[in-house]
């Protein structure tokens, strides 16, 4: 007898709670700041009855409208899905706080924030819950248009460019996923997940590669792994603080999950040379996403050149996952869920230097160690994550990949996992450097609410916790995934 | 799996988070607290230091009566976090909390009136916790993650001035510090893919692979040594150290004997014998490498030091020499070699110390940062002098001074393995210490004081030195360890004595047949057979 709120109840909680919320935002825009809020840790409360009710009882199964999967829309919570959705819970609680304190004083931006945040978060828990790949197209669209949203904020002409260019991409890719879904529906004669599973090793091959091959474009386009990354540092770099952190830490992943479960559900590992082709492309994004990073003048673009690079791990677990199995998938996973932490805050403490100085030049950072100590806290302890440093979670990513790259012996993995830890810590610490050194003119600040500070501060304490947390992270990770697992990728810890 | 809070071992794996949360807790309660409460920041910080010291005598009475401290977090499958308490980690501690202690009481006078000490006691406390950590270790990843957050935690004490000069030092230490971290990194998991296991054990834990793997072996152990021996200041990964010279004078003291170096040098013993177990490196041809490069380190320390007038960086090319007397010692690979080498961990600590908190007085008090500068300063503070003076006279190894006994047991151990050149690099050695010592001392004491002794202070921009000596906060605890190292080379015999430590841990080490008999390692009983 299952009990109440059961599973199914917390699974549409978490995404009718955010739906309703940005509903009520819109419709009330001078209430907007405080129902958000209301709505958030609502929703965080949700995602949490639901990690727990998956911890304690395993996968869990909602049928919309009580009609079975291949009629109605069937949304399964497993490890993954809670894991990924608790991440978007914890940075969208503490993109909540800060937003509220960010948009004090701009009530118009403020009041388009809420509606289509909360709407972004909606679509955010049912693209993880969903398992159909039409739903999954939806909820994929409904994620680029509110981001794209998102980005035009404060209504300059710039800012309206940028979001149409954003809106442009985000659909070209989402249309190349839809090219896949159609020519799989049409071998398949279905787009349940399930179904198409257990029908696609009958599917023509070249059918079931050209799919495999939009649909990975479409998405590798969306999650901008180099070289289709151009779009990503202007978009992330211009946007209000809150927006940016939302789109480093969150979006990108939307489209990479999506990935990940198309690769290890229905295409069974993918081909071997794409696997391999993915991650070349991953080992020259970390180099190359750092260098670039290391060299921007701005704070906000030196963000945006870093996610770039950590994306690039992301796909570096392709080639090694193929033979490494489910451990690889663990620590890259495990990177995602720290990177998304790890990036919120620290683009929240950009957002607090800029409020503060005014500007985001790195070399005129005017002694912020002293004058903003909790902000720059929260940088550089998000930095440790990002760099890979112990104790993070950062750090859990990276060894699990590195002890693979080592098992494989591929030594050219190795080397540039170390390398891109290296860049990090260069990048990070060359503002860390600039935080404690007084610039020539004194400059004048302007005040930064305590809510801005300690949101990314706990944001980056989390990143931090992460990292001491694998026995309850790894375990979840695995719930719902021996079953599909198969052939190629071995059950997690197996290595 | 052994859970946090055993029900069966309650004290012992609470005593090793005792020691951890000794400093990180007064620490984290100190950066949040105002400039101007100095009461309370004393308090905490002096509170935090006894209570540590008080801590490790617990347990170094506690390990007499054969108790074990150990604590273990699970943190990957088969792999834990281990606080572990042995008779290397012991030494470490003792050294670090009562050098902590005396650092703390230091900085105190040092920084009295400075901006930003909220911050500097914060992280001088978090440093301190790091170390500990280190010291306490009990598996290699335990050891990384306390040696990274080492090289966290005193990046914002080099670069504490703020000033242009303080910032390079700071990238300049992370560039070498970070990828050090990366090559640790790099060795410790590929020696976990081929061993399984990462924990510390006296003789290691490669045997099993050194038959199949030894080349495998050899890349990881120069990885790991390369890792560590950045922060051990070995040549040429040692230009970091003499840059950082620009932070405050505790800072000083602790980057060179705390906790920074000592670290590195530490972190070599470990990998040497209870990673690999020395003769097992022996066996794979890694110590000859290790052992040139530690006279190598030796010789070309002295050398520069020779050049050098400003006085702290002349110290600090002194310590990249000294800190390789240890690793000498290690890779002489001997019972009486490793106690020499081990016990110089202490020794080194203590004099080198006392040095740095002299030349921080000399500058504090005269503005005095060069040697030149130095004429006749003997008879302008007296004690800091004459604190000095045993620093540097143990430094040259003179008897009964706590460097002598260091050189003895390296001499005895290089002639025990049947080597001899370690003896004509202990020789030149001394010989370059004395030339860049006994100079500063003879022009300290004897020569006529400059007729303007105050141009220096002047210009550099500090108020007219005022005070004719200085304060007691500033004069106790280098006369404590000038004390110290006369007094542990006097009664290095005497249990408790590190020279006793070294002895034990050496004996653990080499397993002599007749383990507890004191002959085989007590020189004046003759050991040469």
């Amino acid at each position: 007898m299952p009990s109440f709120p059961g599973g199914m109840e917390w699974t549409l909680a978490s995404v009718f709670v955010p739906l309703t919320g940005a509903l009520l935002c819109f419709l009330l825009p001078r209430r907007a700041p405080l129902l958000g809020r209301l709505t958030a840790l609502l929703t965080v409360a949700a995602v949490l009855g639901l990690l727990l009710t998956v911890l304690a009882e395993g996968t869990q199964q909602t049928a919309l409208g009580g009609w079975p999967a291949p009629l109605g829309i069937l949304w399964r919570a497993d490890g993954l899905s809670v894991a990924l959705m608790a991440m978007t819970a914890l940075v969208g609680l503490g993109v909540s706080v800060y937003a509220h304190a960010y948009f004090r004083d701009k009530h118009t931006e403020g009041a388009f924030f809420w509606p289509l945040w909360l709407m972004l978060w909606t679509a955010l828990d049912a693209l993880f819950l969903s398992r159909d790949l039409f739903n999954l197209y939806v909820t994929l669209e409904l994620v680029g248009f509110a981001a794209a949203s998102l980005t035009a904020l404060d209504g300059s002409a710039a800012a309206l460019r940028g979001a149409i260019r954003y809106l442009l991409i985000s659909m070209l890719g989402s249309l190349s996923y839809l090219l896949g879904v159609a020519l799989i529906y049409h071998a398949c004669g279905s787009v349940d997940i399930v179904l198409v599973a257990e029908r696609i090793g009958t599917a023509p091959d070249l059918v079931v590669a050209v799919a495999l091959g939009t649909m990975t474009a479409g998405l590798v386009l969306k999650t901008a792994l180099f070289p289709l990354h151009f779009w990503l540092p202007p978009a992330h770099g211009s946007a209000p603080a809150p927006v940016s952190a939302v789109l480093s830490a969150l979006v990108v992943k939307a489209s990479f999950y999506l990935l990940l479960r198309l690769w290890l559900e229905v295409f069974d590992g993918g081909g071997p040379w794409l696997a391999e082709f993915l991650g070349v492309l991953g080992a020259v994004a970390v180099v190359w996403g750092s260098v670039a990073a290391l060299r921007q003048a701005r704070l906000k673009l030196l963000m945006a050149y870093s996610t770039v690079a950590q994306i690039g791990y992301f796909f570096m677990a392709f080639p090694l996952a193929a033979v490494g199995g489910g451990a690889v998938w663990a620590g890259a996973l495990y990177l995602v869920l720290a990177h998304g932490l790890a990036k919120a805050a620290m683009f929240l403490s950009v957002g607090s230097v800029l409020r503060f100085a005014r500007h985001d030049r790195i070399d005129e950072l005017d002694r912020i160690v002293h004058r903003l100590p909790l902000t720059l806290t929260a940088f550089a302890l998000a930095g440790v994550s990002i760099m890979g440093l112990p104790p993070s979670g950062g750090f859990i990513g990276k060894w699990l990949m590195l002890e693979a790259a080592f098992r494989q012996g591929r030594y050219g993995f190795v080397a540039v996992i170390l390398l891109g830890g290296v860049l990090a810590a260069a990048y990070v610490f060359r503002v860390v450097g600039h935080a404690f050194t007084p610039t020539a003119r004194a400059q004048r600040a302007r005040e930064v609410p305590a809510a801005m500070e300690w949101s990314a501060l706990l944001l980056a304490l989390a990143a931090i916790l992460l990292g001491l947390l694998p026995p309850l992270v790894l375990p979840l990770l695995e719930i719902g995934q021996v079953a599909v697992v198969s052939g190629v990728a071995a059950p997690a810890g197996s290595g | 799996m052994t859970p946090l809070f055993d029900p069966q071992l309650p004290a012992n794996a609470l005593l090793p988070l005792l020691v951890l949360a000794s400093s990180l807790v007064p620490g984290m309660i100190i950066f949040f607290l105002a400039e101007e409460r100095v009461r309370l920041r004393t308090v905490l910080n002096l509170g935090g230091a006894l209570m540590k010291l008080a801590l490790v005598g617990f347990m170094l009475w506690g390990s007499y009566q054969g108790q074990r401290f150990e604590a273990r977090l699970p943190l990957l499958e088969g792999l834990d976090l281990v606080l572990r308490v042995g008779a290397l980690s012991l030494l470490f501690l003792a050294l670090s909390a009562g050098l902590w202690f005396l650092t703390t009481i230091y900085a105190i006078g040092y920084l009295e009136g400075a901006p930003h000490r909220s911050r500097f006691f914060g992280f001088f406390s978090l440093c301190v916790t790091a170390t500990v950590g280190v010291a306490m270790s009990g598996n290699l990843l335990t050891f990384v993650l306390f040696f990274e957050l080492l090289t966290l935690t005193t990046y914002p004490l080099v670069v504490h001035r703020g000033t242009e000069a303080a910032r390079q030092a700071g990238q300049v230490y992370l560039a070498h510090t970070v990828l050090a971290g990366s090559l640790l990194l790099a060795g410790t998991v590929w020696l976990y893919t081929l061993t399984g296991t990462l924990g510390f054990v006296p003789r290691g834990f490669v045997a099993e692979v050194a038959e199949t793997h030894p080349g495998a072996l050899r890349a990881i152990f120069a990885l790991l040594i390369a890792g560590v021996g950045v922060k051990a200041a070995l040549v040429p990964l040692h230009s970091w150290l003499p840059r950082a010279m620009v932070a405050p004078a505790p800072v000083s003291a602790l980057l060179h004997a705390v906790a920074v170096v000592k670290a590195g040098a530490f972190g070599i013993v470990l990998i040497v014998y209870d990673v690999f177990g020395v003769e097992q490196a022996a066996e794979l041809g890694v110590t000859g490498p290790l052992a040139a490069v530690a006279a190598v380190t030796i010789i070309y320390g002295s050398l520069r030091a020779l050049f050098q007038d400003d006085l702290k960086r002349r110290l600090a090319f002194s310590t990249v020499s000294q800190v390789s007397y240890i690793v000498l010692g290690v890779a002489i690979v001997g019972p009486l070699a490793s106690v020499g080498g081990i016990v110089h961990l202490v020794h080194q600590g203590l004099m080198k110390i006392t040095l740095f908190f002299c030349a921080g007085n000399l500058a504090e008090t005269l503005g005095i940062h060069k040697v030149s500068e130095m004429r006749g300063v003997g008879r302008r503070m007296p004690w800091t002098m004459a604190a000095f003076t045993i620093g540097a006279l143990g430094m040259i190894g003179v008897p009964p001074l706590a460097g002598f006994i260091t050189k003895w047991y390296l001499s005895l151990g290089a002639l025990e393995a049947g080597v001899h050149w370690p003896l004509y690099v202990l020789m030149a050695s001394s010989l370059l210490n004395a030339a860049y010592f006994l100079p500063i001392l003879h022009a300290a004491w004897f020569a006529e004081p400059d007729p303007a002794p105050t141009h220096a202070a002047a210009a550099d921009g500090h108020a007219a030195p005022s005070r004719a000596h200085a304060g007691w906060l500033l004069l106790l605890p280098p006369l404590t360890t000038a004390a110290l190292s006369v007094l542990i080379g006097l009664f290095a015999s005497l249990p408790f004595s590190p020279l006793e430590w070294s002895l034990l841990i050496a004996e653990r080490e080499f397993e002599y047949p007749e383990a507890r008999a004191d002959v085989p390692l007590r020189p004046g009983a003759g050991s040469d057979d």
